[in-house]
């Protein structure tokens, strides 16, 4: 578990932070998505199998397809990628990534004052839908209420 | 036993998710500023399962299904606004957008 949970890690942040500095669409995407499988193997590690499914089906499988479709909507080609290169200049970087940076050794100083171990106790399906259908049964309601009217604001921005 | 470190489960999702935010401050493309903020989605989502594990719990990952409805509605309005701006001014930039003027 150990060692899954490590490789995984270093997967997910290698291929973030590919995501982040390239200049391809579709090659972002697809680093994107293996960033996203890392983390449904980490999700596995902590005994979430459920969690796990859920992030490599609908974050890897249904919203990055979405993401996919549009960009074969939009068709950027070569220009975008060369305007891309041409924003990429590491003075533009260097404000966000040292004000970022301070933030991070904030917090993982605070998280390090902490010393307790994960138990990797599988948490199943039962529990979870006991919760979804018991306590949180209005947040449900309420998320589905979200999704619909995310479909109609999507359907109505990108109607002609 | 070995066991994995609390305090490493969170830190990992500390650094995706500042990996997402550095993408939102510099990037210019508006598919690279969405899709970094999935990336800071999808650590929230992580913070939360690792908080699950750590009390053994199954509202964090609830709440992991919270947040993936969240994104998903996100990015459908999001993708949308894209395409929108696209047709519009046919470019991705962002900076186009501050001469918008209703």
């Amino acid at each position: 578990m150990i060692f899954l949970f490590y490789t995984a890690a270093i997967v997910a942040l290698i291929a973030t932070i590919a995501v982040i500095i390239s200049t391809n669409v579709v090659h972002a995407l697809v680093y994107l998505i293996i960033s996203l499988l890392s983390v449904a193997v980490i999700f596995f590690a902590l005994g979430a199998p459920f969690a796990a499914m859920l992030e490599a089906i609908v974050y890897a499988g249904a919203i990055m397809v979405l993401f996919l479709f549009v960009m074969m909507m939009l068709n950027l080609g070569q220009t975008t990628q060369d305007e891309e290169k041409e924003w990429m200049q590491p003075r533009l970087w260097i404000g966000p990534v040292t004000l970022v940076a301070l933030l991070l050794v904030q917090m993982t100083n605070v998280l390090l004052t902490q010393d307790v171990d994960l138990r990797p106790i599988e948490v199943g399906v039962l529990e979870i839908s006991v919760l979804l259908f018991g306590p949180w049964l209005l947040a449900v309601e309420l998320a589905s209420m979200l999704l619909l009217a995310g479909l109609v604001a999507a359907y109505h921005l990108a109607k002609k | 036993m070995d066991f994995i470190p609390y305090e490493h489960g969170l830190i990992l999702a500390a650094i995706l998710f500042v990996c997402g935010l550095v993408g939102v401050l510099t990037r210019r493309n508006i598919v690279f500023v969405l899709m970094s903020l999935e990336i800071m989605l999808n650590a929230c989502g992580l913070a939360f399962v690792v908080a699950s594990s750590r009390w053994q719990h199954a509202e964090g990952q609830v709440m992991f299904l919270m947040i993936l409805t969240l994104a998903a509605a996100e990015v459908a309005v999001g993708l949308g606004l894209i395409i929108q701006m696209y047709r519009r001014f046919h470019t991705v930039d962002i900076s186009v957008l501050n001469e918008m003027k209703g």
